[in-house]
């Protein structure tokens, strides 16, 4: 008997804090998404309006086709150059270790210095992107990179990225140290060159490595919010606005709490086929174990 | 010949990298020793400081309270982090160590948690930090901070607990050691590192937070760093030096502390391989 309650003894605090903060506020956003409230008086059960609405609206779309962009920039680069970098700096020259240290930095910031050091490395007149361009030569290339809606969310991005690419370089340089050395020796004593060891051997024993980062990657573009409220808070004219963004704005700004947990609800739903995906693979991992 | 061929290519395209990478620091130093007279002159962000002045800083600290808004991140943060860890470390024993029939699903409730995209819980939290009075609290915010990390932390110390063999637990219940007395005295000091690495990433997790703060504070004498931020952008809009100081300032604890404990930090981040 007092075996079966200790672990219950020992979960309850934990389980009780998670359950008011966590698990109960998920439920209850589902069940807010249904009803038009404006935080004060009492919710007014209203069916799939607002999800019928969402569609129709304009911005929403947008925000979710730049959630789209943010996921595909994470992945299509950080993925990369993160492997790049992580197989450079695998190789152990004398200093190897304070290269590392120096681009890992930004993963120690808050996104809102990052947006703001940033701001200002993308000032149109006096940022030093537009300077190095102009003093290239290149003044076609020098653009308003946050004011023009064609570009800003690919700005934003690319802000992100300098915390993100380092981020995956260290999930690979993890992966790179169960990559079998053996292989490795066996493949060069087999006569193959660098390229064909790297696709070869080194690739495939990264699979573990590659699906958790592409997976934590496509989760944290769906989640991007400091960085574009710090930035431009989703402008000019919602172009650089993300889901997470215009959930804020109606929630707390134009008090549509309905609304704003039926953008929530939608979010949740992408992420969730993107969670089980992880998932499985930990679980996968559990059994390895 | 090769060899030295190869290094070379190493120290190039190392440098190469972190030049890149540290420009933006570089942007934001020159910035914030910068006077207010050759912002407004020169308004470029690139070029070194004319005359290296301190005076932001002192703005900054002063007149922009940061002094005040580090005061409340330390307690906000330093609660969080010891609160969470104890807490995580509770569940995970428990999680590790029994067999009971409820064990896989509450693993499973605390890893689908920590993945929830975070507007799932905006509106309820701040709703039920309102009715509760929290509302505009500290501790509001601590409590919070602790119960949305317990996934993450759980779920990273049952991993590593798992790891220890379980002849050692067995042997302290032979002996008649109680469950809390078997937690405290044995597993713990065991998963010491584990909990360093633990601490040093929700340090720089809580320490950086920008949303929770945003949401469930409100009276400046509360304010965190982060927040006190971009109040600062809003009280002082075109003049650079002074929120470049002020973003300083904000970074200077996460950057030093992820120096000291960088190790920790990575191995955090790779064992969790979870969150950033």
């Amino acid at each position: 008997m007092k075996k079966k309650l200790a672990p219950y003894l020992f979960l309850a605090g934990p389980l009780a804090l998670y359950f008011i903060w966590v698990i109960y506020p998920i439920f209850r956003t589902f069940v807010v998404s249904f009803t038009r409230w404006d935080g004060m008086t009492r919710p007014r059960f209203v069916g799939w309006e607002n999800f019928i609405r969402l569609f129709n609206d304009r911005y929403f779309i947008l925000s979710l086709l730049n959630n789209f962009k943010w996921m595909v920039g994470f992945v299509i680069l950080s993925i990369p150059l993160g492997l790049f970098f992580a197989m450079l700096m695998d190789q152990k020259y004398p200093g190897h270790k304070v290269y590392k240290s120096l681009v890992y930095l930004p993963m120690a910031l808050s996104f809102v210095v990052i947006g703001q050091i940033w701001s200002w490395v993308l000032e149109p007149s006096g940022g030093i992107v537009n300077t190095f361009l102009r003093w290239m030569g290149l003044e076609s290339l020098a653009k308003p990179w946050l004011s023009d809606p064609r570009i800003v969310t690919y700005s934003l991005i690319w802000a992100a990225l300098w915390r993100q690419v380092p981020y995956a370089m260290v999930l690979f340089l993890a992966g790179l140290q169960s990559v079998d050395r053996e292989h490795v020796e066996a493949a060069i004593v087999d006569g193959a060159n660098a390229f064909q060891r790297f696709w070869y051997v080194i690739l495939p024993e990264l699979r573990p490595a590659m699906v958790i980062t592409i997976t934590v990657n496509i989760i944290d573009s769906l989640r991007a919010f400091d960085i574009v409220f710090v930035m431009t808070r989703g402008g000019p004219y919602y172009s650089s606005s993300v889901m997470a963004n215009y959930m804020y704005i109606q929630a707390f700004h134009n008090y549509r709490m309905g609304y704003g947990a039926a953008i929530a609800v939608i979010q949740f739903l992408i992420t969730l086929g993107f969670i089980l995906v992880y998932v499985l693979n930990v679980l996968k991992r559990e059994e390895r174990l | 010949m090769r060899k030295t061929l190869k290094a070379t290519l190493f120290y190039i395209l190392c440098t190469l990298i972190v030049v890149l990478w540290m420009v933006p620091f570089v942007v934001a130093f020159f910035t914030a020793f910068k006077t207010m007279d050759e912002i407004f002159m020169l308004r470029n962000f690139w070029s070194p400081p004319k005359t290296w002045t301190f005076e932001n800083f002192k703005v900054a600290w002063i007149e922009g309270r940061m002094g005040r808004y580090f005061i409340n991140t330390t307690i906000v943060t330093a609660v969080s982090v010891v609160g969470t860890l104890f807490l995580s470390s509770l569940s995970a024993y428990a999680l590790a160590w029994y067999e009971f029939k409820l064990r896989t699903a509450i693993l499973m409730i605390f890893v689908s948690g920590m993945l929830i995209p975070f507007q799932m819980l905006l509106i309820p939290v701040y709703r039920f930090s309102v009715v509760t009075g929290l509302y505009d609290t500290l501790i509001g915010v601590i409590l919070f901070h602790i119960a949305f990390q317990l996934g993450f932390c759980t779920f990273f110390l049952r991993n590593f607990m798992v790891t220890i063999p379980s002849s050692l637990f067995d042997a302290a219940r032979i002996d008649g050691a109680g469950a809390f007395k078997i937690y405290s005295k044995i597993i713990m000091p065991l998963v010491k590192p584990a909990v360093a690495a633990l601490s040093i990433l929700e340090f720089t997790w809580i320490w950086n937070d920008y949303l929770w703060s945003l949401i469930l504070l409100q009276s400046d004498a509360k304010k965190t760093v982060t927040i006190g931020l971009t109040t600062l952008q809003g009280q002082w809009i075109s003049s650079w030096n002074i929120i470049a100081a002020g973003a300083l300032l904000a970074a200077t604890v996460p950057v030093i502390v992820f120096l000291i404990f960088q190790r920790y930090f990575i191995q955090g981040l790779t064992l969790g391989s979870i969150k950033g």
